[in-house]
């Protein structure tokens, strides 16, 4: 058993791009080797800012010699079409074999040497590799992310050859651009590699760059009594920008500090790729910065530290020119310069979607118990900040000032958390707003978005989804679930629209509410059972499914349901052969399991009824379970399609009822896990 | 290096020139036309298309009106010089060509962080754009490095290398100095030395009012259509070679696009104009494009 190693070096690879590009060559490699009937043991890769590794272990050392039988024409075809098969196969005639009336040839292929695959497979592999964008360089036609650079490609301790566009494949792989010993060095297999690479102050694993990162830059800012503000997305961004992680903790000027901090924060993360910095326990940022540099400096980085302030400064001291200009106008004096922002052509300017928006929040506010003007005045404003400066040059902050110059001209501070809070929740791990105000103007601009996509034909489709309706309906009903509020979902969308919610709106509530709890490992059938039922409040919904769910897992729950089907099975056969028969059903003396579900349902009904109307659908699931016992009793001995005319109407006339007292709590029908 | 001080302002341009010449890239000197960006020099722009090879290097003032802050933000000026450099088709060490440049003048990759920053560069006005990086020392963006895909709507092969300094940031960061004005423009022992500031703050400040303020709106309007009208009638007519007559009608181009400039930072295009404007000056650079192609592909 053998070892792979193929090593892609370019230039500088984008760090988003890193992670799928592991993913993918792992799964064309294994894929390829698949196809090439080549086994292994295990293909592991590695994506970094200058490297793509592939190795793939216990490859044997040949192909297996293979067999390939193929069909021919039929015993006694033309003599020109056996002829044809013969030349197409390479088969001799005498080794033809008959089956069935069928010519067979068996075409043997004798095994390569894997080294010789290896290479091709290295060579296919890299032309039609998936990347998000790609180019070409030089006079070459090559499409890869940046120019390739060199390629190492050993198969058991040799070279497995290929080239591309004048790029051999070898045994040497070059290190840092900047540390160790210059010029490329060789490399003899993926242990070598991977400890020649850690000698050349370049770490391969992008799990070990975070870990350095994390370790070192913890110890910095602690000595220091500070704490970083951790980022999981930018910390993966960082180990693919650099080979040798080097975190350097770097002074900002503290003048600095009294712009928002969000402003702050967003320089250092979206421009500089900073990590910011606390003292343990506050929510300002303290006067530092950590950067991670790609070189380990002579002078231990303070040069770097003073560079990336500088710059730091720099940036700051624009958004700081931006955040005095755009506080010399209120933003009602913005809102007509949103006139000339188009949202959609045919959805009007983001001046006319600020008016819907105002409306939307003063119909909402009723139901929320917020005030309607003060909705209606956070509504009209909530956009206003896309005509501010400090917006125009960093858009991710969009709400979030609009709420700092709200407050800055003296709105209330409702209003001012209203507009800065709009926008969430902006995804799965944002929270969503909790004041009453903030709630209904984060609902009015979703559900503005939402009807007014799907009355122009807008709606989602597939996985286009170009206005993000589905995050938009997903954060209305997070925002109603998460405040529990009670909120007769389409009566809103209708006074909303006044007149009836666009078609197919409703639909796509169900549908997103179904995925949502699909995604927290729910039963989504348990939904279609609740659905079905026409309510269109959330909470509600959300109490029935839960309350099904755990009846569902008790012992009463499975078999009444079992014998909910079985009810069903028995008046669907029985409705085939006429109209079941109509009426209430009526006590009877025997036989007993009869007369004891007549006594089960006839306390059973009221009973759900009373539960239901207080809203206690654990109520109502106890109350269905004491069925279950004189449900499972009256199958085992009472035939319900009985001879006797009379008995079977009065049998049927009770499993109707039995089954309509159970479907006022949840369509049992449509629940199948 | 003799530079036991940072390299002035002209200094800095005199290492890259002759750095540059080493490698072979005629020197030419700025386009003597207002515009956005080095790029936009028929030296980049229209040298991209075609077969021949070609490189080059030059200083280009770059004017972004909308970017003027009246002299009084020390990192922002409405008119800045870019170093530009073109490499076609683009060598295979075109990175370590440029991080030669770097050593020229006294960036040492050993003290500094030296980066290559994912930035796909386009403008879209001449239909253009490519993939690269914005190159960052220390954190800040001192290059932009694109290897060009398409230019003026066409795709390009071979494909042209193209390296933009940021000089005031370059100098700001080898002299060390936090404010533009401040920068020494030519050796501060010469007899008459002079700052930065003292050779371009007062056109920041004129022209910062000029472009932002004082520029006629309808003049520039009906300018705009005048170097419009001009592009298509030239390609139309014919030199004594029986060429169309791409270089001037490229130049109406360039005067049409630095119009469209400044009527964005008299603020007098409205959103919905905007794509429009940008629409009108690509169809405009396509077609002078495509006669040069036809042009160089015929020799």
């Amino acid at each position: 058993m053998a070892q792979y190693l193929l090593e892609i070096l370019s230039e500088e690879i984008p760090a988003r791009m890193q992670a799928a590009a592991a993913r993918d060559l792992a799964r064309l490699a294994g894929e390829g080797l698949k196809v090439a009937g080549l086994p292994f043991a295990e293909i592991s890769t590695f994506a970094g800012s200058r490297r793509l590794t592939l190795v793939v272990e216990g490859l044997p050392l040949r192909q297996d010699d293979r067999a390939e039988e193929r069909r021919g024409p039929r015993v006694g075809a033309p003599e020109a079409a056996i002829e044809g098969f013969l030349r197409s196969t390479g088969v001799p005639r005498e080794e033809l074999q008959a089956r069935d009336g069928v010519w067979f040839a068996v075409i043997r292929h004798q095994g390569r040497p894997t080294g010789d695959i290896l290479g091709e497979l290295a060579g296919s592999l890299i032309a039609r590799f998936p990347w998000p964008k790609s180019m070409t360089s030089g006079v070459g036609s090559l499409r890869w992310v940046r120019p390739i650079r060199s390629l190492v490609s050993l198969f058991d301790g040799r070279v497995a050859t290929f080239d591309i566009e004048g790029v051999a494949a070898g045994a040497m792989t070059a290190g840092h651009r900047f540390m160790g010993p210059p010029g490329p060095f060789a490399v003899r297999d993926f242990a070598d590699y991977r400890a020649g690479l850690e000698k050349h102050f370049v770490v391969l694993d992008a799990d070990d760059r975070k870990r350095r990162i994390l370790n070192s830059a913890r110890a910095l800012v602690a000595a220091r009594g500070l704490e970083m503000v951790e980022d999981a997305g930018l910390l993966d961004e960082v180990a693919g920008m650099v080979e040798w992680p080097t975190p350097i903790l770097g002074d900002m000027d503290p003048a600095f500090l009294d712009l928002p901090p969000e402003v702050a924060r967003t320089v250092m993360r979206v421009h500089q790729r900073y990590f910011a910095v606390r003292r343990p326990g506050e929510t300002g940022l303290a006067p530092h910065f950590l950067c991670v540099a790609n070189i380990e400096a002579a002078d231990g980085g303070g040069l770097i530290a003073a560079g990336n302030g500088r710059v730091l400064s720099a940036r700051l001291g624009d958004a700081r020119f931006f955040w005095d200009e755009d506080r010399k106008l209120a933003l009602s004096e913005r809102l007509d310069r949103l006139e000339g922002v188009t949202f959609h052509a045919r959805l009007g300017s983001m001046r006319a979607r600020a008016d819907r928006i105002a409306e939307a929040a003063r119909l909402i506010a009723g139901f929320i118990g917020a005030d309607p003007e003060a909705a209606a005045l956070a509504g009209r404003l909530a956009k206003a900040d896309l005509a501010t400066g400090l917006v125009g040059e960093f858009p991710e902050l969009q709400g979030v000032m609009g709420g700092y110059y709200a407050r800055h001209e003296g709105l209330p501070v409702d209003v001012a958390q209203a507009i800065s809070e709009h926008y969430r929740p902006q995804g799965p791990s944002d929270v969503t707003p909790r004041a009453p105000l903030a709630i209904t103007v984060a609902l009015a601009d979703k559900l503005d978005s939402l009807i007014g996509f799907f009355a122009i034909g807008e709606a989602p489709t597939g996985s286009r989804d170009p206005f993000a309706l589905r995050r938009a309906a997903l954060g209305v009903i997070r925002i109603i679930l998460d405040n529990g509020l009670r909120l007769p979902l389409s009566t809103l969308l209708a006074d909303i629209a006044s007149g009836a919610p666009p078609d197919g709106l409703v639909a796509f509530f169900a549908d997103r509410l179904k995925v949502a709890l699909r995604d927290q490992g729910g039963r989504a059938d348990l939904a279609d059972a609740v659905f079905a039922l026409g309510d269109d409040d959330l909470v509600r919904i959300i109490a029935r499914i839960d309350a099904l769910a755990d009846f569902l897992g008790s012992d009463d729950g499975a078999n009444l349901l079992a014998g909910f089907k079985r009810a069903s099975n028995i008046l669907a056969s029985e409705a085939k052969k006429g109209p079941l028969p109509e009426g209430a059903p009526v006590p009877v003396a025997s036989p007993p399991e009869q007369a004891a579900l007549f006594e089960a349902w006839r306390l059973c009904v009221p009973a759900v009824g009373a539960a239901l109307a207080t809203e206690d659908f654990s109520g109502a699931m106890e109350a269905l379970a004491r069925l279950r016992a004189p449900v499972d009793a009256f199958f085992e001995k009472v035939l319900v399609n009985s001879e006797v005319a009379e008995e079977r109407t009065h049998r049927l006339r009770l499993l109707t009822a039995v089954r309509r007292v159970m479907l006022s709590v949840a369509d049992f029908g449509l629940v199948t896990g | 290096m003799a530079a036991e001080r940072p390299l002035s302002f002209q200094d800095l341009i005199l290492e890259l020139h002759a750095y540059w010449s080493a490698q072979g890239c005629v020197i030419l000197q700025p386009y003597d036309l207002e515009v956005g960006a080095g790029t936009l020099h028929p030296g980049t722009v229209l040298r991209a298309l075609g077969p021949k090879p070609w490189r080059a290097a030059y200083v280009q003032p770059s004017r972004r009106p909308s970017d003027g802050r009246y002299g009084e933000n020390p990192n922002r000026l409405r008119s800045f010089h870019q170093y530009q450099v073109i490499l076609k088709p683009n060598p295979a060490d075109m990175q370590e060509l440029y991080l030669g440049s770097l050593a020229a003048v006294v960036i040492d990759p050993r003290k500094h962080d030296i980066r290559f920053v994912e930035d796909d560069w386009e403008n879209p006005t001449v239909g253009a754009w490519g993939l690269g990086w914005e190159v960052w020392c220390d954190g800040m963006e001192i290059s932009q490095y694109t290897y060009f895909q398409q230019v003026g709507g066409l795709d390009v092969s071979p494909v042209s290398g193209e390296l933009t300094y940021g000089l005031e940031r370059l100098a700001l960061y080898v002299q060390g100095v936090d404010s533009v004005y401040d920068l020494a423009f030519n050796d501060p022992h010469s007899p008459d030395f002079k700052t930065y500031g003292d050779v371009f703050l007062e056109s920041e400040r004129e022209f910062s009012a000029f472009e932002q303020d004082a520029a006629d709106v309808g003049m520039l309007q009906r300018h705009f259509e005048d170097m419009e009208a001009a592009v298509p009638r030239l390609l139309a007519a014919r030199g004594r070679q029986g060429q169309p007559l791409v270089l001037p009608a490229f130049d109406y181009v360039l005067k049409a696009s630095h119009l469209f400039n400044l009527l964005d930072a008299r603020g007098a295009i409205a959103v919905a104009a905007r794509q429009s404007y940008i629409g009108r000056i690509r169809d405009l650079c396509r077609a002078c494009a495509e006669a040069w192609v036809a042009l160089e592909g015929a020799v």
